[in-house]
C-alpha cells in the first residue's frame, strides 16, 4: 500500500485547513491532526507573580539531517500502522507566543491507527530529530533541556510491532 | 569483478568537517571547523582531539551530554570516522 509522505521544515507558518484537506482521501475514514504551539511560560516557574515571561521560542535545525530524520520516522510509522498519508511540518526560527510550531497529520482507514501513529510521530520528533529550542524570556534566554518524560514516552513504541 | 558498491577515492589528507549546534555551538563560539585526522579515529577520539587542540572546546564539552551524527546519521561514540566525513556534535534534541 502506498503511503503519501509530506515532510517540511520551514520558517513559514502553515494553514491547518489546507493540510487537513490534503490528507483526505476516499479510503480513509480517519484524519488525526496534532498542532504544537508556543505556550506561555514564566520564570521562576513556581512564582508567576515575579514574572519573567516568555517572549518567543527559537528553533534551530541541522539542514539536511533534520528533513531526512523526519522522513525516516514517517516511513517507520507507515510501516507500523495502516496509514495512507502522513504530513509533518516543523517550523524553525523565531516563533512568538501563540505561534504554531509543529503539525503532524495522519490519514488512515480507521481511527486507532491514525491516533497511534500521530502519538508515535510526536514522541519520535521530540527525541530523535535534530531540532533545538532556545527559550527567550523578557530578561534572559536559555536552551531548553531535554526531558526524561519525553524519553520515557519513546519506550512505548520500542516493543515489537503488533 | 566483485559486486561491492563503488567507493570513490578519498585522500587520507581530506579534512573532516565538524559541525556544532545549539548550546554547544554557542559555548564553542563557532558552528563549523575542519579537522585533519592524524590516524583513524572513532567519534570519541575526535572529541578528544578537538579538546586537546582548543581549551574553549574542552571547556564546552566538559560535563555536557553530547550526541554525534556521522554523515547525518546518529551514531555511537565508537563509530569510526574517515577522511572527508561530516561529523556533527550537539546536545540532546528538544524539538516538537
Amino acid at each position: 500500500m502506498t503511503v503519501v509522505i509530506n515532510c517540511r521544515v520551514q520558517p513559514e507558518d502553515f494553514v491547518v485547513e489546507q493540510e487537513y484537506q490534503a490528507l483526505q482521501r476516499p479510503d480513509c475514514g480517519a484524519v488525526v491532526l496534532f498542532c504544537g504551539l508556543v505556550r506561555e511560560q514564566f520564570q521562576p516557574q513556581d512564582m508567576p507573580q515575579l514574572t519573567d515571561t516568555l517572549q518567543a521560542l527559537e528553533l534551530e535545525h541541522y539542514p539536511g539531517m533534520t528533513e531526512q530524520s523526519i522522513r525516516a520516522i514517517a516511513v517507520d510509522a507507515a510501516a507500523r500502522f495502516d496509514l495512507r498519508a502522513v504530513t509533518v511540518i516543523h517550523r524553525i526560527g523565531l516563533l512568538p507566543l501563540g505561534a504554531q510550531i509543529v503539525l503532524v497529520g495522519v490519514a488512515a482507514p480507521h481511527r486507532s491507527d491514525a491516533f497511534a501513529a500521530c502519538d508515535m510521530l510526536m514522541d519520535y520528533l521530540k527525541n530523535q530529530v535534530p531540532l533545538w529550542k532556545k527559550v527567550h524570556f523578557l530578561t534572559s534566554a536559555s536552551w531548553a533541556d531535554a526531558k526524561a518524560s519525553d524519553q520515557q514516552a519513546l519506550a512505548r513504541w520500542q516493543t515489537p510491532a503488533r | 569483478m566483485s559486486d561491492t558498491a563503488f567507493a570513490p577515492y578519498t585522500s587520507p589528507a581530506a579534512p573532516v568537517k565538524v559541525l556544532f549546534f545549539a548550546a554547544l555551538r554557542e559555548a564553542i563560539g563557532q558552528s563549523e571547523l575542519q579537522l585533519t585526522l592524524p590516524a583513524p579515529l572513532q567519534i570519541s577520539g575526535v572529541l578528544a582531539l578537538l579538546s586537546a587542540e582548543s581549551p574553549q572546546v574542552q571547556q564546552a564539552l566538559a560535563g555536557r551530554e553530547v550526541l554525534a551524527a556521522l554523515n547525518q546519521q546518529l551514531v555511537a561514540s565508537t563509530a569510526w570516522v574517515s577522511p572527508g566525513d561530516e561529523v556533527a556534535l550537539f546536545p540532546p534534541v528538544t524539538g516538537g
